[in-house]
């Protein structure tokens, strides 16, 4: 009882829900894009980042190479390298529990446990939000994979759009101010033109060449598109440094 | 086959990159250059992702009911929507399309 006054376990309940639930809509566009049930559940089993598992299926949907998929995953899944980091120095887990731990840090796990302050808010935030969101995504990642088998022909309902929306809201709540933008708007410049050009799936991968180099090249936020999904905080009641509640404030 | 190798090597290498934080010297990754780059680059994938999926047919570039899901995506956003709904909203613009015959 005493645990569900926690505001941090409160915190981390309702962003499990929130993010657990759009589970389905990988499961079934997953499904739709030609996946079989078990290598779409060895997503969100294994795998378990949704941009990184969003970015596979859809570079394979768009007609490219494992490899290329592949690739896409891993480059998106860089910042939770940067992630951990954070919930190393933030959190010092003892030795062995660092490996459950790290298999859980994603944006939304991470984001809860920075929007709070006292060091035992923020273990508990980090282990509620990660280790809710990773059993609801996948029981929803299995209702979605189900779903997508019974649905059929995938364009009839209109997945394809679905997947054109998703991935518009993953990127979303990373537009915040003009410089995110511009990066927004030049990887999808160089998308198009490279369309035409190289195999299927590179592009995305030409993409993230330019926005790395940009990344590289300019002095802005450190913290620039590590933004979580779903916003743990979003009418910025967090109890953290000014710094991080002004970020998370809308 | 060849595909499930990918995906095992994909899950492989998304475990490995959270694991390296926790072990790597915080010094290395700290850098603000590293952090932006991991960050700029996530923005660039995901605006990709959106456009490949929005106009790419292969290696041609197609203008069809999938342009529909991005438009009422973006005003499923702008309104605030959660995710689900968005998800949805895309969904429906594109089936609603497909039956008024724009392909």
């Amino acid at each position: 009882m005493k645990l569900l006054e926690s505001p941090a376990v409160k915190v981390g309940l309702s962003i499990s829900i929130a993010t657990g639930l759009y589970g389905i809509s990988f499961g079934a566009l997953a499904s739709a894009s030609g996946f079989s049930f078990w290598q779409t559940m060895t997503f969100s089993l294994l795998m378990f980042s949704g941009g990184s598992q969003f970015a596979f299926i859809g570079v394979v949907a768009g007609g490219g190479s494992g490899i290329a998929a592949m690739t896409a995953a891993a480059l998106l899944g860089l910042r939770n390298g940067i992630y951990g980091m954070q919930m190393n120095a933030l959190l010092r887990p003892s030795g062995w529990l660092k490996y459950p731990q790290a298999h859980i840090t994603i944006d939304e796990s991470t984001a809860t446990a920075s929007g709070q302050r006292d060091p035992d808010e923020q273990r508990r935030g980090f282990w509620t939000a990660g280790l809710g969101i990773f059993v609801l995504w996948n029981i929803f990642t299995a209702v979605g994979a189900l779903a997508g088998d019974a649905l059929g022909d995938p364009k009839r309902w209109g997945l394809d759009g679905a997947a054109v929306a998703a991935f518009l809201g993953l990127l979303w709540p990373r537009l915040k101010g003009r410089e995110p933008w511009a990066i927004a708007a030049a990887a999808a410049l160089a998308t198009i033109i490279a369309v035409p050009f190289v195999p299927a799936g590179v592009p995305i991968l030409v993409a993230a060449v330019v926005a790395g180099t940009i990344g590289w090249f300019s002095h802005g936020r450190s913290d620039e598109g590590m933004e979580p999904d779903v916003d743990p905080y979003p009418h910025g009641q967090s109890s953290a440094d000014p710094a991080s509640g002004e970020r998370n404030a809308k | 086959m060849n595909l499930w190798l990918w995906i095992l090597i994909a899950c492989g290498l998304a475990y490995l990159t959270k694991l390296s934080g926790y072990f790597v010297p915080a010094k290395l990754l700290r850098s603000p250059r590293m952090m932006r780059v991991a960050g700029t680059m996530t923005i660039g994938l995901l605006a990709s992702l959106t456009v490949v999926n929005a106009v790419a047919s292969g290696q041609s570039l197609a203008f069809d009911a999938r342009l529909g899901a991005l438009a009422a995506g973006a005003i499923a956003l702008w309104l605030r929507a959660p995710f689900l709904v968005v998800v949805i909203v895309g969904s429906a613009a594109a089936a609603c399309l497909r039956l008024l015959g724009w392909r």
